[in-house]
């Protein structure tokens, strides 16, 4: 039979399971002999401890235990960083639990383990606790002064500059006919997932089997890191990913919890599971976005820009954590965006602060510097007196530029390029779909006390980081087939697509593929999981890598069963014949092979977002009138899925653009401490939001042509929006270099020439 | 994220509800719809040993509405007045307001008693208190005692209820038919607590001219007010857009705002006087 499910719409198959409430979350494990463990978190954001005192918290019926750093034979062991591990950054990395400062309002102090969560917070009343407070690094521009430093050691508060290089930008913007220089700014958000984390750990101390579950993203990573830290071998450590309300990049990294509760469990030798509130997951899980950048673009008069230059600053927060260098990173590497830029430099300084750790989230450093390009690129149109979308056309790299080469980055020396496509195609379709023209004759015009703006830009979304991804093929009792992978599951839709992938590599019906186990490191020899919109080119690749392994061991098998050649032998749903005989799949139970695929470069999705609003000014209040995003994602798996992480993600975006805000004072102390403050986009806020996606352009780098598509929404969504805003007030001459735009902004912005 | 330890109590009647918070001394809390304590007690900002529930005893529940106005028992939810069809004409103003309260699911157990015993100043319920001059019926262990709405509001979180004394009763004057009215909110997503609202009525003389003018403000300073400057430009006038204008400029300058993570101070004086123009624009029209 052919197949084609490769393509179709089709629904998600673990809907079904979510929807009728059978989902399995780490919170409704409850083995026998449970115990919760409830963390005592920093109330001040620099000082240096003097004391703890848990006695009369173990006194408390109920209370089992109270951990603190002293417990650990040792010492507090170091969460070192995954992703670009640098030298310079070690004396920065996070320990497991405070043991001589706090560096953060919400860092660790001590775990209490107890019969309810409701008796540990009773504990955590009764720790008598004595912290000398140090002065706050609120920001960087504090940090910058280097006066009050979060780390002694180092001697200053920046952990690194990256620099991102391309051709010779000085030599460019000496001779520059038109030069232009801004500063931005965006807000702090995080990945806030309606699940908050958890953690639950086992110890079999018979078996010497430590299992950890409510592991997600990247468990096999992650188990090497607890291996080391707590002394055991890796096959000594079972990851468990369970199903997962969110993930956005944050969840799965690497935390000090994923230390603490299995530490706890083995201690005791009870299970103990953990389980984040919302307040704590304000202040614990990575933050991200807050960056400030002194930007300038050279160009010619024609508009044929010339040089990108640069310094960004990027809020760390007090401790690099795994992937805490990549949104820095990416603010660099990618500010040039899809234009062609001959020649940039870009610096980024990566400052320390007295605030929570940050890390990737959704569009890492993307959203933050296609608002500091998109910004300054209608700025500069508007000076050269140039049309913005001729502009834009004039200086898109060209299909036939492919693959074209983008600034490097050192010191961690990343090379990089984009792959394929047409990025002016993008840009037509989404023009086209918004109705540009039509609506071009609304910019700025006031209707029913209501200002019309509109706005357009371009993005690429970076994916399919390797070095490797795992897949394995089993036939089950039932003949059924069984896909287990490395790839994880972050609500992204993998059991389908991979479904889908694996039905049409072995030409059977889609529902003959009976299970897509992922992410838990019982399933595959090796795994790398699911970041930087990986799991579909990565994983997708391994499962074409297995299937085909798996289709030779069955053929050799049944072609000595039916005493023929393997090459005679065919699959058809439940049999397998050759030989004008056949035999059912179920009597080959148990025939597995594994598969990978290997990749060192990366696949760039992209496109372009158009937007239309209108701007209530005497109220600051903006409406999205129209919003639409054209992505081009290579081959397309499966286009429903696609799409809805395309909204999904745009909705983050515009949460960011105009609600999210995690907000400090000047002691360090989180303003924004519960989701009455911290304001999330909800179902009646954005409701006219419109997804296309193409499949023109095939990524060459992959056999499945597919490429990573997740973000690409969120990415492209400050820009757009900040540019429909300040077109809409144009008659103000609007001040807008900073995200979110609360109502307070615009409404600024129309009181300076009002 | 946990309630700290403590006791339970459903009485059926008043006169035990009342019994049990005045044993209780400071340390025993009336809970209604739980809409806003329990939040309080899961993060422990208020640790009460006992909490006295008051959804037993009868009296509390009703809507009555007389040549006398509209009376609300304490325990009234929010989804008892969006589905009370005679309160469209009983107190349109009333029913305007309650649209803006909250999310459905906190509608459906939220009480009006709860909102004014909690105060919050950007909450809806006491500003139609304070604006169309309320009576709030209250019993506790030394008796039965009416207060008037301005008196009942005393700062944010805080009122004049003693530790013992229970709402039973919001009472709200008569509203004439041909009265003029308008309320318009603003919060940054529907449902939030309002940035600023405006609340407000006005009659006719036979001439057209606006008299008992009322205008109340939600969301500025430390609890709803009247804003007595804006009533004393608009009484004796017709309402044209001139006025209108003067009326939001008199609003911004004289309401009291302050900064905080959501909104600068400049910023609300500004919305609030947006508010009371729309809203005057709207009970115009
Ligand atoms: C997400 C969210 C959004 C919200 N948005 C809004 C909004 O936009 N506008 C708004 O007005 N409100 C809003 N609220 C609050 C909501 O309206 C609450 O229902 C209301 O403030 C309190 O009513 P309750 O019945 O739940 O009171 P409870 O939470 O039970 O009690 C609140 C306080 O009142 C006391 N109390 C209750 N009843 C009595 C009584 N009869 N006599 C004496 N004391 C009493 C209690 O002891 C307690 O101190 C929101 C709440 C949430 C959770």
């Amino acid at each position: 039979m052919k197949n084609a499910f490769i393509g179709s719409a089709i629904e998600r198959r673990e809907d079904l399971r979510f929807l009728r409430g059978r989902g399995e979350y780490v919170d409704d494990l409850k083995p026998d002999g449970l115990l919760y463990a409830v963390i005592l978190r920093s109330s001040v954001a620099h000082g240096r401890i003097v004391s703890i005192d848990v006695s009369a918290a173990l006194k408390i019926p109920g209370v089992h235990a109270v951990i603190t750093a002293k417990d650990m034979p040792g010492g507090a062991p170091i969460v070192p960083m995954r992703l670009q591990p640098l030298p310079e950054f070690k004396p920065f990395e996070q320990p497991v639990i405070a043991h001589d400062k706090v560096r953060y309002v919400g860092e660790p102090l001590a775990v209490v383990i107890a019969d309810s969560v409701a008796i540990g917070e009773d504990a955590l009343e009764a720790i008598e606790i004595q912290i000398e407070s140090l002065p706050a690094v609120a920001d960087w521009h504090v940090a910058k002064r280097d006066q009050n430093l979060l780390f002694e050691g180092p001697g200053t508060n920046r952990s690194l500059t990256f620099n991102a290089v391309r051709g010779d930008a000085d030599a460019a913007f000496v001779n520059a006919p038109y030069v232009r220089r801004e500063t931005f700014r965006t807000g702090r958000h995080y990945g806030l997932t309606m699940e908050p984390r958890g953690v639950m750990a086992q110890w079999d101390a018979a078996k010497g089997l430590l299992t950890v579950s409510g592991a997600a993203k990247v468990p096999f990573f992650n188990r090497r890191i607890l291996a080391k830290q707590i002394g055991l071998p890796e096959d000594s450590i079972e990851m468990i990913e369970n199903d997962v309300g969110g993930g956005f990049g944050a969840r799965g990294e690497f935390y000090p919890e994923d230390f603490l509760i299995p530490f706890a469990a083995r201690q005791l030798n009870r299970p103990v599971k953990w389980i984040e509130d919302r307040r704590e997951n304000l202040m614990a899980m990575n933050h991200a976005r807050e960056a400030e950048v002194d930007v300038e673009l050279a160009c010619e008069r024609d508009g044929t820009i010339l040089a990108l230059r640069g310094h960004a600053h990027v809020d760390m927060g007090a401790y690099m954590r795994t992937n805490g260098a990549v949104g820095a990173r990416n603010i660099a590497q990618f500010m040039a965006g899809p234009y062609r830029i001959p020649n940039v430099k870009l610096d980024v300084s990566l400052w320390m602060t007295n605030k929570t750790p940050v890390g990737t989230y959704r569009g890492p450093g993307r959203f933050e510097t296609d608002f500091f390009r998109e910004r300054l690129l209608d700025l500069v149109a508007q000076d050269l007196g140039i049309d913005r979308v001729e502009f834009r056309r004039k200086n898109l790299v060209a299909r036939s530029e492919m693959p074209y080469q983008i600034a490097t980055i050192s010191p961690y020396l990343h090379e990089d390029e984009y792959d394929s496509g047409d990025y002016q195609a993008t840009l037509d379709r989404c023009l086209k779909e918004i109705g540009w023209s039509e609506k071009a004759k609304l910019a700025g015009r006031l209707i029913d006390g209501h200002y019309h703006g509109i706005a357009v830009g371009c993005f690429i979304e970076g994916g399919g980081a390797g070095p490797k991804e795992t897949a394995r093929l089993e036939i089950n009792d039932d003949g059924s087939i069984s896909v287990y992978i490395g790839s994880s599951a972050v609500g992204q839709g993998v059991e389908t697509v991979f479904a889908q992938i694996a039905a049409d590599a072995l030409e059977i019906p889609l529902d003959r593929i009976r299970w897509v186990h992922h992410g838990s490191t019982t399933y595959v020899s090796d795994g790398y999981g699911a970041y930087h919109s990986r799991s579909v080119v990565m994983g997708g690749s391994a499962l074409l890598d297995a299937a085909n392994n798996f289709k030779a061991a069955l053929s050799e098998e049944a072609a000595k069963r039916l005493g023929c050649d393997a090459s005679e032998i065919t699959i058809d749903e439940d049999k397998v014949s050759g030989a004008g005989k056949s035999l059912p799949l179920a009597a080959f139970a148990g025939l597995t092979r594994e598969g990978a695929f290997l990749n060192k470069k990366h696949t760039y999705s992209y496109g372009a977002q158009a937007a239309h609003v209108a701007v209530d000014a005497k109220i600051g209040k903006v409406d999205i009138l129209d919003y639409v995003v054209v992505q081009d994602a290579g081959r397309i798996i499966n286009p429903l899925t696609l799409r809805g992480q395309v909204i999904g993600s745009l909705v983050q975006g515009l949460g960011g653009a105009f609600l999210e805000n995690l907000v400090y004072d000047e002691q360090g102390q989180l303003l924004t401490g519960s989701l009455a403050d911290y304001l999330l986009p909800t179902a009646s806020d954005f409701p006219r939001l419109r997804a296309i996606v193409m499949d023109e352009h095939p990524s060459p780098i992959n056999p499945l042509g597919a490429k990573g598509a997740g973000e690409g929404g969120m990415v492209g969504a400050g820009g757009v929006i900040a540019n429909a805003v300040a077109n809409a007030l144009q008659s103000f001459n609007p001040d807008l270099r900073e995200l979110p735009l609360t109502p307070t902004r615009v409404w600024e912005m129309t009181q300076k020439k009002a | 994220m946990k309630l700290p330890p403590l006791e339970y109590a459903c009485p059926a009647s008043l006169s035990e509800a009342v019994a049990l918070l005045a044993a209780g001394g400071g340390d025993a809390r009336a809970i209604a719809g739980g809409q806003s304590l329990m939040p309080m007690l899961a993060f422990r900002v208020v640790a009460p040993t006992l909490l006295v529930d008051l959804r037993k005893p009868p009296e509390l529940k009703e809507i009555r509405i007389s040549a006398d106005g509209v009376r609300l028992g304490a325990m009234v939810r929010w989804r008892d007045i969006e589905d009370d069809a005679r309160l469209a004409a009983a107190h349109p103003l009333l029913k305007a307001a309650v649209e803006h309260v909250a999310h459905y699911q906190i509608r459906n157990r939220g009480t009006v008693g709860g909102s004014i015993a909690h105060a919050d100043p950007a909450a809806e319920m006491p500003g139609i208190c304070v604006t169309c001059d309320a009576e709030i019926a209250v019993i506790g262990s030394a008796g039965s005692r009416v207060i008037r709405a301005d008196d009942f509001f005393v700062g944010a979180l805080t009122t004049a209820l003693e530790h013992d004394e229970i709402i039973t009763e919001i009472r709200l004057p008569a509203w004439p038919a041909n009265r003029r009215w308008g309320f318009r909110e603003f919060s940054r997503r529907r449902g939030d607590f309002a940035m600023a609202a405006a609340a407000l009525f006005y009659d006719q003389d036979a001439g057209g001219s606006a008299v008992n003018a009322h205008v109340g403000v939600i969301g500025l300073g430390d609890r709803s007010r009247r804003l007595p400057e804006v009533e004393a430009a608009l009484n004796s006038q017709v309402i044209d857009e001139a006025l209108i204008e003067r009326a939001a400029e008199i609003t911004s300058a004289t309401v009291d705002a302050q900064e905080d993570i959501h909104a600068s101070a400049a910023y609300r004086r500004s919305l609030a006087g947006t508010m009371v123009e729309r809203a005057l624009r709207s009970a115009a029209a």
